[in-house]
């Protein structure tokens, strides 16, 4: 696939640099709010939004932000687009803006969407920043909608809702007696680590047939890290 | 005061900011490998978090509410704190060096820690004032060093137990933190 073509972008950000299980950017959300493969569409699905909306501005703005100041600029960009987003949310879909919760306007500190900003649309053409987005924003929806549906299944015995597995009766007998932890905090870390494990042993396996893994860092947090690391150079770049 | 010692049991303990609510876990799981750098990264949190959810209610109550701006309340807290954390690291780079020497490193991370705009949205949506909101902001601090500074000791014994290769580095850390939410359950009965 040609480089910065749109399919080569949406293939990039959905497998092979998918944020959540490659980049492991933008946790905050991926745990707190997958409590159901719904939220995880809902979420996945708003962040795309604002993702594609935020790198096509900025992408249309780079010859325009002085790069002393970029990084103001930048979240400007993706507060604005989170305010619009938020009161579109509330007025259309009031179920999925009241589940969501503060979780909606924590969407401007997501380390994807500045990561990208950062990373790609200040560098590249409008068209490839806005499937760079769609690509990413996708790859973040398919990872938390994942998550979300394991901790569905075991935790309530349902998919999207619908209950697939027949719950136990008062007396706790014939059928699924719900592991309800999953829905609780700690499902979450107990799904996102025993998946990043999967993930490692993979990793580990690719290396041992000789193929280079492509992002053998699986560093904790350092996504995260290197997000911060940007907005450290962004400062000092506004300070010196 | 009996509201005061509630808002900070149950910000601090609670809902822990870490373990109940998930903001602040890229700081939680980046910083948390040594106990002396999590000490540093909670103080430099618990200073930056505390004045910030002061200026933030401030300006939402003497500015936002009365102008009926109360929608612009996510650019504007945004920006507050990323020129606050600016600010703060001025001010002490200028005035208490040896205080900067101490969190200089952990100040330019937070602007991106979502546990301090999580805050501020926090107590906005439940209609904390003033004083309520900064100790609040405060109390919800203390919860994230309690967790981060406990993470990084458990860290520090893990580095010298043998673990299933692949569930070295990231996953192991994610364990560690659904036992230890957990354990945090157990204060649920505390309120």
């Amino acid at each position: 696939m040609k480089q910065n073509s749109p399919s080569e972008r949406l293939y990039n950000g959905i497998i092979k640099e998918n944020p959540t299980f490659v980049l492991l950017l933008g946790m905050c959300p991926t745990l707190a709010i997958t409590t159901s493969a719904v939220n995880g569409i809902g979420m996945g699905l708003t962040t795309t939004v604002i993702l594609a909306a935020s790198n096509l501005m900025i992408s249309l703005l780079r010859n325009f932000i002085p790069d002393r100041v970029r990084m103001p600029a930048y979240i400007v960009v993706v507060a604005s687009f989170v305010t619009i987003v938020q009161m579109l949310l509330q007025g259309f879909i009031p179920t999925l803006y009241s589940s969501l919760g503060i979780y909606i306007p924590l969407i401007v500190v997501n380390c994807i969407i500045l990561g990208r900003a950062e990373a790609y649309a200040s560098k590249n053409p409008p068209v490839a920043s806005l499937f760079d987005g769609i690509g990413m924003g996708l790859g973040f929806t398919v990872s938390i909608t994942c998550i979300g549906a394991v901790r569905e299944l075991i935790g309530a015995g349902a998919l999207f809702g619908h209950q697939i597995i027949p719950l136990a009766d008062a007396a706790g007998k014939g059928g699924y007696q719900p592991v309800t932890i999953f829905v609780l905090a700690p499902g979450a870390f107990f799904v996102l680590a025993a998946l990043s494990a999967i993930q490692n042993k993979f990793k580990i396996g690719a290396a041992k047939r000789g193929i280079d893994p492509s992002n053998s860092g699986s560093g904790c947090g350092g996504g995260c890290a290197a997000c911060g690391n940007t907005m450290c150079s962004g400062k000092g770049g506004k300070e010196s | 005061m009996k509201e005061m010692l509630l808002i900070i049991v149950s910000a601090a303990l609670v809902n822990n900011v870490v373990l109940s609510q998930f903001l602040g876990l890229c700081a939680f799981l980046g910083v948390s490998k040594t106990t002396n750098t999590a000490a540093g990264m909670g103080g430099a949190v618990i200073f930056v978090i505390t004045l910030s959810s002061f200026v933030t209610s401030l300006i939402y109550k003497f500015i936002l509410v009365p102008l009926d701006l109360t929608y612009l309340q996510t650019i504007v807290f945004i920006l507050i704190i990323a020129a606050l954390v600016q600010f703060v690291e001025m001010f002490l780079k200028k005035n208490m060096t040896a205080l900067y020497k101490a969190l200089g490193v952990y100040l330019p991370l937070i602007t991106t820690n979502c546990a301090v705009l999580g805050v501020a949205l926090i107590n906005v949506q439940k209609d904390y004032g003033i004083l309520q909101g900064t100790v609040n902001g405060f109390a919800t601090a203390v919860g994230f060093t309690i967790s981060i500074v406990l993470m990084a000791g458990i860290r520090e014994k893990i580095a010298y137990n043998n673990i299933p290769k692949s569930f070295q580095g990231f996953p192991i850390v994610l364990i560690t933190a659904g036992l230890m939410a957990i354990a945090f359950f157990g204060f649920s009965g505390l309120i």
